[in-house]
């Protein structure tokens, strides 16, 4: 943790670490690879477990809304870090 | 647990698992670099807003332990086991937001065990203080342990090398961010334990044949329609008078049990302790409990699913044995779940089993770091010194609970025995703490006598109850909620009769730790005034108070 005011820009990205971010990201990736498994991968013996229910299909489409809406939220309200008293900037 | 449970995972799968660990060291890493003082480390730096803390609040307590055991309860006691969530939890996470976190924020303390002490000084605080490190290294082991045998069963790794895996990747994170990175991934953890489970839950009541389909089967298996509502709960408690088992889930499980637990639980707190402002913290457990009261549709609901759908739980049911329960919900994932969503539900157990652990580790390291060893061995140590000190805790932590990962392997029962027994601190603590706040006559020596007889009282009402020597006839659940009263009781009376004949101490030294001692101010959030009413916790409290009370009378 020694030099790092030589690079300011870095230094503000990490003050401004979001969690929300790093959740959207992941559930989305999840999204999109069952859909993706839906689309490619599912056998009639995956949709026989489930009664027919094609299950990587709607849970894709389920996870990928809740990524969207919450990166949406994270990009409306920006995490504000209030200026730390040993900062100088 | 055998080989009929080995799930077949596929590329898919083992891919979404690994996309779940990096995005953990990666929170883990970018927690690090806001890490530069100890406070940092231990306490995130009293820094962060009230959702992230009260949803933490929620994964904390979203372990092994609560997962596999609650949806253990569900299959086998049906609807009873919501009381856990209703009439435990959630009226005691209230409480301790509004009347008891205001002591804790408002004295600035570090941890629970610092409050005892500076509020009982060192007698009650070693007792304390000890005790609570010991569990958490306890329980965290038994964490790792449920962990590795999950990985084991369902992926084909050996113990040893699930036990080893999972243990570094918790040691990583936590030993690099502290409770911030613990604490983000809470809340990733969270989520990626909805995403699991909730399909999970929605599969199997449309192969059950929805609602209706789930009440009727579970009216025609063994347990009859009984399992269907909440009250009185016989089955549970396993009192035979209905209105001793409505007592004994009121008082010993609604009373005595979860608010010893929530309250005074340096696991839980310290996630409020790590808010940003009275009202955040305050905030903490009530945004914790909206959460909280959902949490058994998709814990207890697919267990009831279970043992109903899965052939190897209902036969064993209807014939009247002892089935898997534990083993519920790891069977319906293996009936229900195609490859795909099969990955996320992995990857959603191995979440909940991995918060849990973080959660006991980072708690173990500030009251090992600030109240033992900094209070009692290396008094005046420069800052970095104790963010060291905390990181080593972390790494020894660790180690020791993989060695009591391996105990659990091979004696199982001594790991209930001794979680049982732990679970009979909260009881007279609780009753210690609220008694200490609002009564300052209470003296030092008071509160570790009651400590001590308090909890001896529930170690001995549980030997002599069915569990080991069956003298008195009493078993299971309805045995705690009994040793806990009788703790709380014998707490109680020991400290009010021994503060008569004790001194107490100087009124003016119990500024901020007793109620009538305490300016009102320092217990109001500064901005109070210009607050929303979402950020009020009174108000929000109310809201989840109806709402919990209205769900108890839906399924009454």
């Amino acid at each position: 943790m020694s030099d790092k005011k030589t690079t300011p820009p870095a230094t503000k990205t990490a003050r401004a670490f979001d969690v929300r971010t790093f959740i959207a990201a992941l559930i989305g990736l999840y999204g999109v690879i069952l859909l993706l498994t839906a689309f490619f991968g599912t056998s009639e013996e995956d949709l026989a477990k489930a009664d027919g229910l094609n299950v990587n299909l709607w849970t894709g489409l389920g996870l990928l809304a809740f990524a969207i809406a919450f990166q949406a939220w994270a990009m409306l309200r920006p995490v504000r870090v209030p200026p730390r008293p040993d900062d100088d900037g | 647990m055998d080989e009929a449970l080995r799930l077949d995972a596929n590329w898919v799968d083992y891919l979404l698992v690994a996309l779940y660990f990096a995005f953990v060291l990666g929170i883990g890493l970018a927690a690090r670099r806001q890490v530069s003082t100890s406070l940092d480390f231990f306490l995130s730096g009293r820094s962060l807003p009230a959702w992230v803390t009260g949803l933490a609040f929620v994964s904390a307590n979203l372990g092994a332990v609560e997962i596999v055991g609650m949806s253990a309860n569900g299959a086998n006691y049906g609807i009873a086991t919501m009381h856990y969530f209703w009439v435990g939890a959630v009226p005691a996470m209230l409480f301790l937001a509004i009347v008891m976190m205001p002591f804790y924020y408002g004295s600035k303390v570090r941890s629970v065990p610092e409050f005892m002490r500076r509020r009982f000084g060192t007698g009650a605080h070693l007792v304390n203080a000890i005790s609570f490190a010991v569990a958490q290294l306890l329980i965290a082991g038994i964490n790792l342990f449920l962990l590795a045998t999950v990985v084991e069963v369902l992926l084909g790794w050996s113990l040893i090398v699930s036990l080893v895996v999972a243990a570094l990747v918790v040691l990583t994170y936590t030993a690099l961010g502290g409770l911030s990175a613990a604490i983000y991934n809470e809340v990733l953890q969270f989520f990626v334990i909805v995403a699991a489970l909730l399909p999970l839950t929605l599969v199997g009541l449309h192969k059950v044949g929805g609602w209706d389909g789930l009440t009727a089967a579970v009216s025609d298996s063994p347990g009859g329609a009984e399992q269907l509502s909440s009250w009185p709960g016989t089955a549970l408690t396993g009192f035979d008078s209905p209105v001793l088992s409505v007592i004994g889930i009121v008082l010993g499980l609604g009373f005595v049990l979860s608010f010893g637990y929530w309250t005074t639980n340096f696991v839980e707190v310290q996630r409020a302790m790590a808010a940003d402002s009275m009202a955040s913290a305050q905030s903490t457990p009530v945004i914790g409990a909206f959460p909280k009261m959902f949490v058994p549709f998709i814990v207890v609901i697919p267990g009831m699913i279970a043992a109903v759908l899965v052939q190897e739980i209902a036969t064993e049911k209807a014939a009247g044995g002892e089935p898997a329960y534990n083993d519920s919900i790891l069977y319906l994932i293996r009936d229900l779940l195609p490859n795909g969503m099969l990955g996320v539900a992995i990857a959603g157990l191995l979440a909940s089993f991995m918060a849990g652990m973080a959660a006991n580790i980072s708690a173990f390291n500030t009251v090992f770091s600030y109240d033992l060893w900094q209070q009692y061995v290396k008094k005046d140590e420069p800052d970095e010194y104790y963010t060291r000190v905390g990181r080593l805790a972390t790494v020894g932590a660790t180690v020791i609970a993989i060695g009591t990962a391996g105990i659990a392997s091979s004696y199982s029962n001594i790991m209930d025995y001794l979680q049982t027994l732990f679970g009979f601190f909260n009881a007279p603590l609780f009753a210690t703490f609220i008694l200490g706040m609002f009564w300052k006559r209470m003296t030092a020596t008071a509160g570790w006598v009651g400590l001590v007889a308090g909890t001896a009282s529930a170690i001995g009402i549980w030997v002599l109850s069915g569990d080991v020597l069956g003298v008195v006839p009493l078993a299971g659940q309805g045995a705690a909620f009994v040793a806990a009263g009788v703790a709380f009781a014998v707490d109680i009376v020991v400290s009010v009769a021994v503060s008569m004949v004790t001194r107490p101490r100087e009124y003016a030294e119990l500024k901020g730790l007793v109620w009538s001692e305490t300016p009102r101010e320092t217990f109001r959030d500064e901005n109070a005034e210009v607050l929303p009413w979402f950020r009020q916790p009174t108000k929000l409290a109310g809201i989840a108070l109806v709402m919990v009370i209205a769900l108890n009378l839906l399924f009454l």
